[in-house]
């Protein structure tokens, strides 16, 4: 596989199985620094489990990762989740926000996790809101807001942290085309502006076509298509 | 594109010379590839033998460009048949894709390269398309979603064929 110069994370010819059933059978993937990669393939290809393995939330049976030249399977779950915490930021299908937080206290929560203070996480979730054009739903709850509104919160509290990656797991799945184009472009226009690379995992092609380069995972392994885009 | 049909439909909004209509035509409709000038004589010329347009008024200096025309209550009336009139869907029943799928697959080579090979030139167009309506107007938008969409359903089949690539081989081979 031809790898992007200066890569950020490698991914090397990961295994992963539940039970019999494998998920990931020889995926091999590499991201460069602000880079926005789409993961695609079909249902059930492994494409959703090959970001959760390359993210740290979900641990490969065999196969090495390598975030800027260590090794994930090395660190300690407390390392890991430090990680995860500080340099990546996640948009997942559902927003996963938390119900009983204002969107401004959501976009906040990952700075308060980091011992910012309040006034200062804040300022920071409110300006990311504005950002994300949904500045004026901050005291709302998540019950209260469209779901279009929810991602672009969800994207707001993902790049709070100023994360050098953003894993985004079918980030517009649950949008209309309009909705889920905003997004997109909101989110890549924003990663790009802040350096964070994007790595995506969808399953369209409209979605895919916001990404620079794409991969395709089919039965658990990865395509060499790279070399195409390129 | 009906370049008479449309030429009818901008003079409907008001008369124009002939310059004034391919640039119209070339600005709203053209996309990068506008229209030649002997092609805009022609349809006028045409146009005009059929009665559906009249010459409004001619400037000095003479010469074709010089010309004004007019819609006349005939052209209104094949415009207003043109425009209620539906589109015929394309059906895309003969397909290079296809032939060159089967025909790999007949002579043993790699039909899920073929496929793939498709797939990232499709996104690729895919992706100038998607920088082109970040930037674009309105309009410019609505053309690249047009575009867009039609790519990303040659990509569903493109999906589809590559999982059930198994089955066509035990068919073509049969």
């Amino acid at each position: 596989m031809t790898a992007p110069r200066d890569a950020l994370i490698s991914a090397i010819d990961l295994h992963k199985a539940f039970g019999p059933t494998p998920a990931l059978d020889g995926a091999s993937l590499e991201i460069a620094a602000g880079e926005v990669v789409a993961i695609m393939g079909p249902s059930g290809s492994g494409k959703s489990t090959l970001l959760h393995c390359i993210a740290g939330i979900t641990t490969p049976d065999s196969g090495r990762i390598v975030y800027r030249g260590r090794e994930l399977s090395g660190m300690s779950d407390a390392t890991r989740s430090a990680l995860r915490r500080g340099e990546f930021g996640f948009v997942f299908q559902f927003g996963q926000l938390v119900p009983e937080l204002s969107c401004l206290e959501n976009v906040a929560l990952p700075l308060r996790l980091d011992g910012h203070k309040r006034r200062e996480a804040e300022r920071r979730a409110a300006s990311w809101l504005d950002r994300l054009e949904v500045g004026d739903v901050a005291h709302k709850r998540p019950g209260e807001i469209s779901g279009g509104q929810g991602q672009r919160v969800a994207v707001a509290r993902a790049l709070v942290t100023a994360p050098r990656v953003v894993f985004a797991d079918e980030p517009t799945g649950a949008l209309d085309s309009l909705n889920g184009e905003r997004v997109m472009k909101l989110l890549t226009e924003a990663a790009r502006d802040t350096g964070a690379a994007v790595v995506l995992v969808t399953h369209e092609a409209r979605v895919a076509a916001y990404s620079d380069r794409e991969v395709v995972v089919r039965d658990g392994r990865t395509r060499e298509v790279e070399l195409m885009n390129r | 594109m009906a370049i008479g049909e449309t030429f009818l439909g901008l003079l409907e909004s008001r008369p124009r010379h002939g310059y004034d209509l391919k640039r119209a035509y070339d600005e709203r409709f053209g996309q990068g590839r506008a229209l030649a000038y002997g092609q805009v004589y022609a349809t006028l010329s045409r146009l005009l033998k059929s009665g559906l347009i009249e010459v409004h008024g001619i400037e000095p200096g003479g010469g074709p460009e010089r010309k004004r025309y007019a819609i006349t209550d005939a052209g209104v009336t094949d415009v207003q048949r043109w425009l209620t009139q539906p589109e015929k869907p394309d059906l895309y029943l003969q397909n290079t894709l296809y032939s060159k799928v089967v025909l790999a697959l007949l002579t043993g080579r790699p039909a899920a390269d073929i496929l793939d090979t498709q797939r990232a030139e499709h996104l690729r167009l895919m992706r100038e398309l998607t920088r082109r309506k970040s930037t674009g107007d309105f309009p410019d938008q609505l053309i690249c979603d047009y575009a867009l969409f039609h790519l990303e359903a040659d990509l569903r089949w493109l999906e589809l064929t590559a999982a059930r690539l198994d089955q066509l081989a035990k068919e073509v081979s049969a």
